[in-house]
C-alpha cells in the first residue's frame, strides 16, 4: 500500500511539472499536419522542423500517410469538428478558400505585411493563399506541370531535333519515333495523369486567356467552342502514340520508360525530375526537359500550408514563426532542392538549382509578366473538389473510349458547370 | 435461481454474488452492445440524415430533401458503378458458388492428402483483397503477365488484355474475387457434405443410384441452408468490395471498373460531397437489406417451426 501511494504521488508531481513546464515557458508551438511521408518529401519536412526548432520553437509532427492527402483530409475534418485543429495543415488551391469560408483559418496579414509578401509572391499565388484580401496560408513551392521529359537518344535515333514547340510538330516527331519501333509517349492511364496531358494541350491550343475562361470561369461558350474541340481531337491523337498497356500505370513507371529508352517522351510535372536524379541522370544531358508547346504558357501547381485558428499564445506565436520561416530565403532554397520544385517567392539564390529548375524559374518570370501563368486543374489549383472531379471524369472517359469530340465538349460543359452548383 | 438450487451456505457478500451470477452475461455484453448501438446503428442513422442535407466539405444539418440522391443518380459515374455492381455481383456469386461446390464434391471422394488440398484452396481467403488485387494486376497486365508469357512461348497472336479494355475490365474483378472466395465456399460446402447422414447415402447406393445422381438428388439438396449462408456472405462481400478495385484496376480504364463503394469514397473524401457520398452509402445499405431481410425472415420463421 505504501509503495502504491508513493508512486501515485510521484506521478502527480510529474504531471504537475509537465503541465507547469508548458504553461510557464510560452515556447512557440506548432502542430503540423502533412502528408509528405516519402523519401525526398520527408527530408524536406525535416528541414523545416530543424529550422523551426533552431528558432526556438516546439514542433509537433503529425504526418498522415497515404492517398495523396485523402487520409489527411479525413483527419483534418474530424479535428476541426472537434474544435482542436492543428496549427498548420498542408492543403492546396481552392480548398484553402473553402476552409476559409467555414471561418476556420487564421489571419496572417501582420506577418505578411512585415515580411512584404505582396512583393515576393506571384499574383496568381497570392490569389490562392489569400481570402478576402487576408493571408490565410503560405505557399511552400511551385511545381511546373506542363513539362516534357524526353530521352535524347531516342529522339536522335528518330531524327527529331529536340522537343518540338508546336503540337503539330509534337505529333510529327511522335510519328518518327513510332517508325523506329519505340513508344512515342510514355503515359500512365490514371485520371490525374490523363488530365495533366489534356490541360497542357488546352493551354497549347487555346492560350492562357482561353484556358482561364474555359476551365477557370467555366464559360459555357468557351467550353463548347471549336478550340476546345480541337484540344479534344489532339488529345485523341496523343492517345494513338501511347502503348496499349497504359491504363493504370503509375507515373514513375512511365518516367522509367523514358529513362531506359523504351519511350521517347513523357508529359509530366517536374516531380518526374526526382526519378531521373535518383537514377543518377543529369538534366539537359541524359534527359531533356522542355515545356509542352504553348506561347510562353506555364501551368502551375503549388503546395501550401493553411493556418488554422488555434487557441493559446504559444500556438499563435508558433504559427506566425512558422509562416515567416516557410517563406524565408533559406528554407525556400533547401526545401525546394529536396523536393525538385522551385521557390514560391522571388529573390532566392539560384546557384544550387539544376538546369531544369532554373529554366522553370525563368519561364515563370516570363509567364507571370506576360499573363500566361495559369493554375492546374488536374492538380487542384484552378479548381478543386467536385469541379475538378468532373473535369477528370470527362477527360479520362474521353481518353479511354471512342466518345465523339462534339459529345465530349457538351459533357465537359454540362458536368463541370453542374458540379459548380 | 441457480444459487437457490445449489443451496450453498449463506456467506458474507452472497447477495452481490447472487446479483452477479444473475446479471453476469448481461454485464459482459453491455459495453459491446452499447458500442455497436452507437457506432453501427447510430452512425447508420446519422448517414441517412446526412444524405438528405446539403453537406459538402463539413457536415451541415440543414435538410435539402432528395437533392443528393438526384445528384447521385444523375452522375454518369454512379450509373457505371451500379451496372458494374450488378454484373460483378451476379457473376462473382454464381461462379464462386458453382466452383466452390464442384471442388467440395471432388474433395469429398475420400481422396489422399485431402487436408493439404483443402488448405491450398482455402488459403486465398486468408489473403487481403489488396494482395489479391496487386497480384492479379501483375498477372493480367498485358505487358508483363499472362499475355507476355504466352507470346514469349511462341503464341504471338495470344491476347488477354481485359484489364486495359474498358468493356472487359469489370470481368477481371470477377476473376480475382472468384479466385479468392471459391475456396471458402468449398470449405463450407465440404463441411456440410460431411454432415449428411451416411445411412441415406448407403440406402441410395443399395437402390443402385449412381454417384452423380446421389449428389444431385440427395446430398446437395439436403445442405440447402449452407448455400443460403454462402450466398449471403458472398453477396455482402460483393456489395462492399472496394479494396479489390483500388488494387486491381484503380477503377480504370477511366472509371469503368468502379463499384458503388468506390463512388462513395470518391464523393465523400476526395470531392467534398458528403451528402452525395452518404446517399450512395444509404443506397448500398438498401441493397444489402433488400436481400438480407428476406433471408433473416425465412430463417427466423424456420426456427419458430
Amino acid at each position: 500500500m505504501q509503495s502504491v501511494r508513493k508512486s501515485v504521488l510521484s506521478l502527480v508531481v510529474l504531471a504537475g511539472s509537465l503541465a507547469g513546464g508548458q504553461s510557464f515557458a510560452q515556447q512557440p508551438t506548432v502542430e503540423v499536419l502533412h502528408y509528405w511521408t516519402s523519401g525526398g518529401e520527408s527530408k524536406a519536412v525535416a528541414e523545416l522542423k530543424a529550422e523551426f526548432e533552431a528558432a526556438g520553437g516546439k514542433w509537433i509532427d503529425s504526418p498522415v500517410a497515404g492517398g495523396g492527402g485523402d487520409a489527411q483530409a479525413t483527419v483534418l475534418r474530424s479535428r476541426v469538428l472537434a474544435g482542436d485543429p492543428p496549427a498548420a495543415v498542408q492543403i492546396k488551391g481552392p480548398n484553402i478558400s473553402d476552409w476559409a469560408k467555414e471561418g476556420a483559418l487564421a489571419d496572417l496579414s501582420s506577418v505578411g505585411a512585415a515580411e512584404g509578401w505582396d512583393k515576393l509572391l506571384p499574383p496568381l499565388l497570392q490569389g490562392i493563399v489569400k481570402f478576402d484580401g487576408k493571408y490565410v496560408a503560405v505557399p511552400v513551392n511551385i511545381h511546373r506541370v506542363d513539362w516534357v521529359w524526353a530521352n535524347p537518344e531516342v529522339l536522335k535515333a528518330a531524327g527529331v531535333d529536340g522537343v518540338p514547340t508546336t503540337w503539330e510538330g509534337m505529333f510529327e516527331a511522335a510519328e518518327k519515333i513510332k517508325a523506329t519501333g519505340k513508344i512515342p509517349f510514355a503515359h500512365g492511364g490514371q485520371p490525374w495523369q490523363d488530365a495533366t496531358v489534356f490541360e497542357a494541350i488546352v493551354l497549347g491550343v487555346g492560350g492562357a486567356e482561353f484556358y482561364n475562361k474555359a476551365l477557370g470561369e467555366l464559360d459555357e461558350k468557351a467550353l463548347t467552342s471549336d478550340t476546345m474541340k480541337k484540344a479534344f481531337a489532339y488529345f485523341r491523337k496523343f492517345r494513338s502514340y501511347v502503348d496499349p498497356a497504359f491504363p493504370g500505370r503509375d507515373w514513375n513507371l512511365a518516367t522509367a520508360m523514358v529513362m531506359n529508352g523504351q519511350a521517347g517522351m513523357q508529359i509530366m510535372g517536374d516531380w518526374a525530375k526526382g526519378e531521373f536524379a535518383a537514377a543518377g541522370k543529369v538534366g539537359d544531358k541524359d534527359y531533356i526537359c522542355a515545356p509542352t508547346p504553348s506561347k510562353t504558357g506555364y501551368i502551375l501547381n503549388s503546395d501550401s500550408f493553411a493556418m488554422f485558428k488555434v487557441k493559446g499564445p504559444d500556438q499563435v506565436a508558433g504559427q506566425a514563426l512558422l509562416a515567416k520561416l516557410i517563406l524565408g530565403e533559406k528554407f525556400q532554397e533547401t526545401f525546394n532542392l529536396y523536393k525538385g520544385s522551385i521557390p514560391a517567392r522571388i529573390g532566392v539564390k539560384r546557384d544550387k538549382f539544376d538546369f531544369c529548375a532554373l529554366k522553370s524559374m525563368d519561364d515563370l518570370k516570363t509567364a507571370s509578366a506576360a499573363g500566361t501563368l495559369v493554375g492546374s486543374v488536374a492538380h487542384e489549383i484552378l479548381q478543386a473538389g467536385a469541379v475538378r472531379g468532373a473535369f477528370l471524369d470527362v477527360v479520362t472517359e474521353f481518353f479511354n473510349s471512342d466518345m465523339p469530340v462534339d459529345e465530349a465538349v457538351e459533357t465537359l460543359a454540362e458536368e463541370m458547370i453542374a458540379a459548380k452548383g | 435461481m441457480t444459487t437457490v438450487a445449489r443451496g450453498g451456505a449463506p456467506a458474507a457478500g452472497s447477495e452481490w454474488r447472487l446479483f452477479l451470477q444473475e446479471r453476469i452475461s448481461a454485464l459482459v455484453v453491455a459495453p459491446s452492445f452499447a458500442l455497436i448501438l452507437l457506432f453501427v446503428y447510430g452512425f447508420i442513422l446519422w448517414t441517412i440524415y446526412m444524405s438528405f442535407t446539403g453537406s459538402t466539405l463539413l457536415p451541415s444539418y440543414e435538410l435539402v430533401g432528395i437533392e443528393p440522391y438526384k445528384a447521385m443518380v444523375g452522375s454518369s459515374r454512379f450509373s457505371v458503378a451500379f451496372t458494374n455492381l450488378m454484373v460483378f455481383g451476379a457473376l462473382f456469386i454464381l461462379i464462386a458458388m458453382a466452383l466452390g461446390s464442384a471442388l467440395a464434391v471432388l474433395l469429398d471422394q475420400r481422396i489422399r492428402i485431402e487436408g493439404a488440398l483443402r488448405t491450398i484452396y482455402l488459403y486465398p481467403m486468408a489473403i487481403s483483397f489488396i494482395v489479391t488485387g496487386v497480384a492479379w494486376k501483375w498477372i493480367l497486365n498485358p505487358g508483363i503477365g499472362i499475355q507476355k508469357f504466352m507470346q514469349d512461348l511462341g503464341f504471338a497472336g495470344f491476347e488477354f488484355d481485359w484489364i486495359v479494355d474498358r468493356d472487359m475490365a469489370v470481368y477481371t474483378l470477377v476473376i480475382a474475387a472468384v479466385w479468392q472466395a471459391s475456396g471458402f465456399v468449398m470449405a463450407m460446402v465440404l463441411a456440410a457434405l460431411r454432415g449428411v447422414d451416411q445411412e441415406i447415402v448407403k440406402a441410395a447406393q443399395l437402390d443402385g443410384a449412381s454417384l452423380p445422381r446421389i449428389y444431385a438428388s440427395i446430398m446437395l439438396p439436403s445442405i440447402r441452408p449452407v448455400f443460403v449462408s454462402a450466398f449471403v456472405i458472398l453477396m455482402h462481400l460483393a456489395v462492399k468490395s472496394f479494396d479489390l478495385v483500388v488494387a486491381l484496376t484503380g477503377g480504370g480504364p477511366g472509371f469503368q471498373s468502379t463499384l458503388p463503394a468506390n463512388f462513395m469514397y470518391e464523393m465523400t473524401f476526395r470531392r467534398n460531397q458528403i451528402a452525395v457520398g452518404s446517399a450512395s452509402a444509404v443506397f448500398m445499405l438498401a441493397i444489402v437489406l433488400a436481400i438480407i431481410v428476406p433471408y433473416l425472415y425465412s430463417e427466423l420463421r424456420q426456427q419458430k417451426r
